[in-house]
C-alpha cells in the first residue's frame, strides 16, 4: 500500500469519472447538460495529469479547455439555439449506409488505440525527462525549454493552424457584408 | 509559539486550519465590505451611510445577514433545478482555490504551489461558469441576457489580465507568488511595470463585475442579471461571493505590483491587509466616479486598446531584458 496504493485508487476514481461522464455528454439532450458534462470529462482528465507529475499540463487543461473553450462553446449554444436549446434537438438526417460506415471507422480507430497501448506500451516509456528531472528544473521551465527548443516546428505548426483558424472566422463572420 | 508553528508545518493540519481560516475570512470580509461599501457611497454622495444599528451601523451587515438567513428560498417553477441550484455553490471553487495560493506573509501560505498564478487564473474562469449556469438555470430572460453579457466581458478581458501578469512573470522567471513577492524587495513593481498595473486593474474591475463595467448585473436594465431569481442564503451566496471576488483581484494586484506583505514597522499580515483594503477603496470609488459604459464601449476598450497595449508592454518588456 502507501502512497502507490493511494495514487492508484485516485487515478481509477479519476479514470471513472472520464469514461462515465463523457458518456454523460454523449447521451444528454440538453446541449447545456452535455457541456457541462464535458468540463467535468476535462477536470477529471486534468487529476490525471496531476498524477503523472505534469502540473504544468494540468493547469493549463484547466484553464484551456475547462476555462477558454467551453466558454466558447456554451456561447456559440446560446447564441445559436437559444430557442430550443432545452427541447428535443434534430436528430442528424443520415442514411443508414453513412451511419453504418462511420461506426466502422470509429470501431477500427478504437481498436488501434486499444492495441498500441496493450503492444507497444507507448505510456509506459521512461523518457529524457523523468518525474525527478521535472521536478528539480520546474514543470513550467521544462515546458518551455521543450516547446521552444526540441519541438519547435510542430509548435509553429499548431500556430500557423490557429491564426489559419482566426482568420476563418473572421471571414465566416463578414460573409454578409 | 515555537510549537504552535512546529504542529502547523504538518501537512494536512496546515490544510484544515488554512480552509478554516478561509471560510471565517470569506464571511468576515464580506461582512466589513458590505458595511465600507454603503458608508463610501453615502460619504461620496454627502449622506451618511447606515448608523441605526450599533455605533456608525457597524452591526447593520451582521442584522442584514440575519434577515437574509430568515428567508424563504424560493424556487420557481420552470427552472433547471440541479444546475440552478450548483450555480451558487460552484462559485465558491475558485475563492477557496485562490486563498490557498496567496501569500499573506511569508509564513501565511497555505501551499506554495510553483505554478501559484496560473491556478489562480485557471480557476477564476469557474466564476463566469457558476454565473452561466444560474443564468441559464434560472430559465428567465434577464438573466440570460445578464449571463451572456458576463461571458462576452470575460472572454475579453481575461486576455489582457493575462498579458499584463505575464509582463511581471518574465521578469521574476517564476510562476510561484512568494518568489513574485521576494523579487520585489528593493523596488515594487509598480514603478517598473507602470502600463502593466494600470491594464491589470482595469481588467480586474472588470472580471469582478464593477461599475463601470457592471453590464451583467446592470439594476436599471436587467433588474439584476444572473441572480434575480434568487432568494434568501442562495442571493446572499452571489453577494458574498462577490465581496471576495473583490478582495482578491486586490490581493493579486498587491502580490504582483504593490510588494506584497513587505513594509516596514509593522508586520507582514498588516501591510498586506493595508493594501489589499486600499484597492478595495479604488474600486467602490470608482463606482461613484465613472458612469456605466455601453456594452460596444465595453468590448471595444478591451479588444481595441487594452490588448494591443498590453502586447506592446510585453514586447518592451522582453526587449530590455535580454539588452
Amino acid at each position: 500500500m502507501g502512497a502507490i496504493g493511494f495514487k492508484f485508487v485516485v487515478f481509477i476514481v479519476a479514470a471513472l469519472l472520464v469514461i462515465v461522464s463523457s458518456l454523460l455528454m454523449t447521451t444528454r439532450k440538453n446541449p447545456i447538460h452535455s457541456a457541462l458534462w464535458m468540463i467535468v470529462t476535462f477536470f477529471a482528465m486534468a487529476v490525471i495529469y496531476l498524477l503523472l507529475n505534469a502540473q504544468f499540463i494540468a493547469v493549463a487543461q484547466i484553464m484551456v479547455y475547462a476555462g477558454a473553450i467551453m466558454m466558447l462553446i456554451l456561447f456559440v449554444i446560446m447564441m445559436v439555439s437559444l430557442d430550443n436549446g432545452a427541447q428535443e434537438q434534430k436528430r442528424f438526417p443520415m442514411a443508414m449506409g453513412t451511419r453504418l460506415s462511420w461506426a466502422l471507422v470509429v470501431v477500427v480507430l478504437l481498436v488501434e488505440l486499444m492495441f498500441a497501448a496493450l503492444f507497444y506500451q507507448a505510456t509506459a516509456k521512461v523518457g529524457s525527462y523523468p518525474a525527478e528531472a521535472v521536478a528539480s528544473l520546474g514543470n513550467a521551465k521544462t515546458m518551455g525549454m521543450l516547446l521552444y527548443g526540441k519541438y519547435i516546428f510542430p509548435f509553429e505548426i499548431a500556430s500557423i493552424l490557429l491564426l489559419v483558424g482566426i482568420i476563418g472566422a473572421v471571414v465566416l463572420s463578414r460573409k454578409n457584408k | 509559539m515555537e510549537q504552535i508553528l512546529k504542529i502547523l508545518d504538518i501537512e494536512g493540519v496546515r490544510l484544515a486550519v488554512g480552509l478554516l481560516a478561509v471560510f471565517l475570512f470569506v464571511v468576515v470580509n464580506a461582512l466589513i465590505l458590505t458595511w465600507a461599501e454603503r458608508k463610501v457611497a453615502g460619504h461620496m454622495q454627502l449622506r451618511i451611510g447606515p448608523k441605526e444599528v450599533g455605533p456608525y451601523g457597524l452591526i447593520q451587515p451582521l442584522a442584514d445577514a440575519m434577515k437574509l438567513l430568515g428567508k424563504e428560498i424560493i424556487t420557481p417553477r420552470n427552472v433547471d433545478k440541479p444546475i440552478f441550484y450548483l450555480g451558487p455553490i460552484m462559485i465558491f471553487i475558485p475563492v477557496l482555490v485562490a486563498f490557498v495560493v496567496i501569500p499573506f506573509d511569508s509564513y501565511l501560505q497555505v501551499r506554495d504551489i510553483n505554478v501559484g498564478i496560473l491556478v489562480i487564473l485557471a480557476f477564476s474562469s469557474f466564476t463566469v461558469l457558476s454565473i452561466l449556469m444560474a443564468g441559464w438555470g434560472s430559465n428567465n430572460k434577464y438573466s440570460l441576457i445578464g449571463s451572456i453579457r458576463s461571458i462576452a466581458q470575460s472572454v475579453a478581458y481575461e486576455i489582457p489580465l493575462l498579458l499584463s501578469l505575464l509582463a511581471v512573470i518574465m521578469m521574476t522567471n517564476s510562476l510561484s507568488l512568494k518568489d513574485v513577492v521576494v523579487a520585489q524587495k528593493g523596488i515594487w513593481f509598480i514603478f517598473l511595470q507602470p502600463v502593466a498595473f494600470i491594464i491589470y486593474f482595469i481588467a480586474a474591475v472588470a472580471e469582478t463585475n464593477r461599475t463601470p463595467f457592471d453590464l451583467p448585473e446592470a439594476e436599471s436594465e436587467l433588474v439584476a442579471g444572473y441572480h434575480t431569481e434568487y432568494s434568501g442564503m442562495m442571493f446572499a451566496l452571489f453577494f458574498l461571493a462577490e465581496y471576495t471576488n473583490m478582495f482578491i483581484v486586490s490581493a493579486i494586484t498587491v502580490t504582483f505590483f504593490l510588494g506584497g506583505y513587505q513594509g516596514p514597522f509593522l508586520p507582514g499580515i498588516v501591510w498586506f491587509l493595508l493594501k489589499s483594503y486600499f484597492l478595495v477603496f479604488v474600486m467602490m470609488w470608482f463606482r461613484w466616479t465613472f458612469p456605466r459604459v455601453r456594452f460596444d464601449q465595453l468590448l471595444n476598450i478591451s479588444w481595441k486598446a487594452l490588448i494591443p497595449l498590453s502586447f506592446i508592454n510585453l514586447l518592451v518588456t522582453g526587449g530590455l531584458l535580454k539588452l
